[in-house]
């Protein structure tokens, strides 16, 4: 359907303000870079959940990674979106600036191939993500054992979003009436682990994709699921996501990882809500090899809203830090610092009325 | 999360791709999605197919991408 | 300020910004200074000179399309070109590492005589010096250009005007785009040349069609919205871009959706923007597009007094985006 008729079908159907949530960085930034706010009616209210994994792994994880990588011979691996994170010790960015060796890479696969290019080297790949992308580590892995490969540590922050929604509506603080869900976290995950929200907490649901027109689509099933007064989780973005998922990405992921409790920033400790590797990978897990222990949780700097904004309990401009200490120049906090958190976002395209 | 790119398979070797992202083009591991055959559409996020895209619904994406950014062959 | 040089500092945008007007500009205040435009605005007895250098670090130093050669001339060549200034002479400073392989050299100081004698202008005085091994990529250049500015043209970063049109030569990012791929790190393969060109031809071709423009700017580091945006600021205007005007080849566009990057900051070096009064909007087209190097010239917005200081991009679905400058360089997400 065209994004124009959608936009008139969204302004037909819409009756009241509503507040949907979309848990997906990716999300975020599609949202602000099509500019959809400002073509959506006024009352159509969009929050950005906790699904940015820069924005909710806790201070002390990177920490954590960092000291690793300031130790003697070893050489750290992760993802771009990670750099600029910033922490009450710097960010990744500052390290390496200060020649600690720690690389940027694409792909977990590349790991294998820089551990076997470094060989006098422990190589440390902190890995972050979702669903979407823990399966892709979960295979590395099991390459990176197949060919015995012996410097090749995982270091994994890696957690789930359906605990996290699940704590998010527990917590009962947000009124949220309706979810963007995810549309690559789904495209392994599938519909199932999403139904306890309709069903325990009545919200409507739409598996969404990331082009402007995927989400003016989610926006109005969405709409139309809440003017039938029905909640269910839909699937808008059919070409990608199917209803069981991809079971095969799964089965390695459940081979590789277990749950375990994980802390999130902004939200706290959310039980079985993170993947830790299994005892049968324990030569390469990070964890284990180099013996580290829980971290202590660095709490976030004081006035920093963060955590309510995650939880979609406060727009941007009402936390006190947000356009004065911490603007996209001089984040403090990691919903400023990545181009996917709401304050980054807010900042730079206001609610829609900055153009008016 | 996260980037998922559609691109076409055009070629296969020990379970890895070269597949065309509309112009560059990128080695992709088939270790998730075992079943891809070359001509397949799929989507790629971190260097993984994660999943089969029916053709007809990937040619949407990659028209939508276009259409969406305004732009025709400029070449 | 941060305590140590990042990378960021060094990439165009707004860190490097920050570095030049709040650190550098407080040992080097001037009025010529100040103007921060492309290349600095000298008097002599009644004409304007150009002055301008700058410093190629790139690498890989060969990549489709051209080299560190090629680039620094081109580069100091179209400094001087958006001041309107024929270039009169260019100075080369070598910095090679020991141990540069003697084929190489002759590759990249080839080139850039070649692009010499392509625009017309002498190098005629230089430098050289060697660095340990280990200390450099192998060769770093600066390069320096003086140039005379034709009586009549007033080429300023501070002088777009409400309702002027914005106007560029063709398809963004094509150069940065080939670097990255050219840099083998991400393993992706492409057919991308760089659009490495000196532009003192067109600008002379379009110049003699009208003098009356105000702006001219290349965009390089920081690409096309760190550009307009540092155009915005200088001139106490807003710029308005529409998203569906913007040319970009699909094979960048593509390994910006690889990389989750934003095309419009991505470094070109050898397009052109041209920012002047809209009664020249056509004039200045046609002199373009009769050029080779700007056939794919459109107009891609206006500027306007409202939001000074900011650029918008109106979206393909009639929404808006700020443009900011790029604030250090784009690492390559996944998320």
């Amino acid at each position: 359907m065209e994004e124009k008729s959608l936009i008139e079908a969204i302004r037909a159907l819409h009756d009241g303000p509503i507040r949907l949530m979309e848990v997906c960085g990716t999300h975020t930034v599609s949202i602000s870079r099509a500019g959809i706010r400002v073509v959506l009616p006024k009352g159509i209210e969009l929050l950005s959940g906790p699904g940015c994994p820069v924005c909710v792994t806790p201070q002390e994880e990177i920490k954590q990674a960092m000291d690793l990588a300031r130790e003697k011979d070893t050489l750290l691996l992760t993802f771009g979106d990670l750099m600029r994170v910033p922490t009450k010790y710097g960010s990744f960015e500052t390290l390496k600036a200060e020649g600690t060796d720690i690389r940027v890479i694409l792909s977990p696969f590349d790991a294998i191939r820089i551990a076997e290019e470094n060989s006098g080297k422990r190589v440390v790949f902190f890995s972050v993500g979702f669903e979407t992308t823990a399966p892709a580590v979960a295979a590395t892995i099991l390459e990176a054992k197949k060919r015995d490969i012996k410097n090749l540590f995982f270091l994994s922050a890696h957690k789930l979003i359906p605990p996290a929604l699940r704590a998010l509506l527990e917590g009962r603080r947000v009124l949220i009436d309706g979810f963007i869900l995810p549309g690559h976290v789904s495209v392994i995950i599938g519909r199932e682990p999403y139904e306890f929200i309709p069903r325990d907490f009545g919200i409507p649901c739409v598996i969404t994709g990331f082009e402007p027109q995927d989400i003016l689509e989610g926006i109005l099933m969405l709409l139309q699921q809440k003017r039938k007064k029905r909640a269910e989780v839909q699937i808008q973005y059919k070409r990608a996501v199917r209803p069981e998922g991809n079971p095969r990405a799964r089965a390695l992921m459940e081979k590789v990882f277990e749950e375990r409790d994980s802390r999130w920033r902004g939200l706290g400790l959310i039980p079985l809500s993170g993947l830790g590797l299994r005892e049968s990978f324990k030569d390469m897990d990070a964890q284990r090899v180099f013996e580290l222990k829980e971290p202590e949780p660095i709490p976030d700097p004081p006035n920093c809203k963060c955590a309510e904004i995650l939880q979609g309990l406060l727009k941007p401009p009402e936390c006190p830090l947000f356009g004065k200490t911490c603007t996209p120049q001089h984040p403090i906090g990691p919903c400023m610092v990545s181009s996917e958190g709401s304050c980054s976002a807010y900042y730079r395209y206001g609610d829609g009325e900055f153009y008016a | 999360m996260c980037l998922g790119i559609p691109g076409k398979v055009l070629n296969i070797k020990d379970e890895m791709a070269e597949v065309d992202f509309g112009g560059v083009k990128r080695t992709v591991s088939l270790l998730l999605c075992p079943e891809v055959k070359v001509g397949d559409y799929v989507l790629v996020h971190v260097g993984f197919a994660i999943t089969k895209l029916e053709e007809e619904e990937a040619k949407e994406t990659l028209k939508l991408l276009e259409e969406y950014l305004g732009r025709e062959e400029l070449d | 300020m941060h305590d140590k040089v990042l990378l960021a500092h060094g990439a165009g945008g707004g860190a490097s910004y920050d570095l030049i007007r709040k650190f550098f500009l407080t040992f080097f205040s001037n009025k010529v200074l100040q103007a921060l435009d492309d290349a600095a605005v000298l008097s002599l007895d009644g004409s304007r000179l150009a002055f301008t250098i700058d410093a190629y670090v790139v690498y890989p130093l060969f990549f489709p399309g051209g080299n560190i050669g090629k680039l620094a001339l081109c580069g100091t060549v179209n400094d001087l070109s958006v001041m309107g200034a024929k270039p009169l002479g260019i100075a080369v400073a070598y910095i090679l590492e020991e141990g540069f392989p003697m084929e190489d050299l002759e590759r990249i100081t080839s080139s850039l005589s070649e692009m010499a004698k392509e625009v017309g202008v002498w190098v005629v005085t230089g430098d050289t010096k060697v660095v340990p091994k280990g200390t450099s990529h192998g060769l770093f250049l600066i390069t320096s250009g003086i140039g005379l500015i034709e009586e009549g043209v007033f080429l300023s970063g501070s002088r777009a005007k409400p309702r002027d049109v914005v106007i560029v030569s063709g398809p963004i990012g094509d150069h940065e785009a080939a670097v990255i791929l050219a840099r083998g790190e991400f393993a992706i393969e492409g057919d991308l040349k760089s659009d490495c060109a000196p532009l003192w031809d067109l600008v002379r071709s379009i110049l003699k069609v009208t003098k009356n423009v105000h702006v001219m700017r290349d965009p390089t580091r920081g690409g096309l919205a760190t550009s307009l945006w540092e155009i915005a600021q200088s001139s106490k205007v807003g710029i308005v871009i529409e998203e569906e005007s913007i040319p970009v080849r699909r094979e960048v566009l593509a390994l910006c959706e690889l990389l989750g990057f934003d095309p419009y900051y991505l470094a070109s070096e050898g397009r052109l923007i041209v920012i002047a009064p809209e009664e020249e909007a056509e004039r200045i087209l046609s002199a373009m597009r009769e050029h080779p190097l700007g056939r794919e010239g459109k107009i891609i917005g206006n500027v306007v007094e409202e939001n000074p200081g900011r650029v918008l991009l109106k979206t393909k679905i009639g929404g808006h985006r700020l443009l900011e400058p790029l604030m250090g360089s784009q690492f390559p997400r996944i998320c």
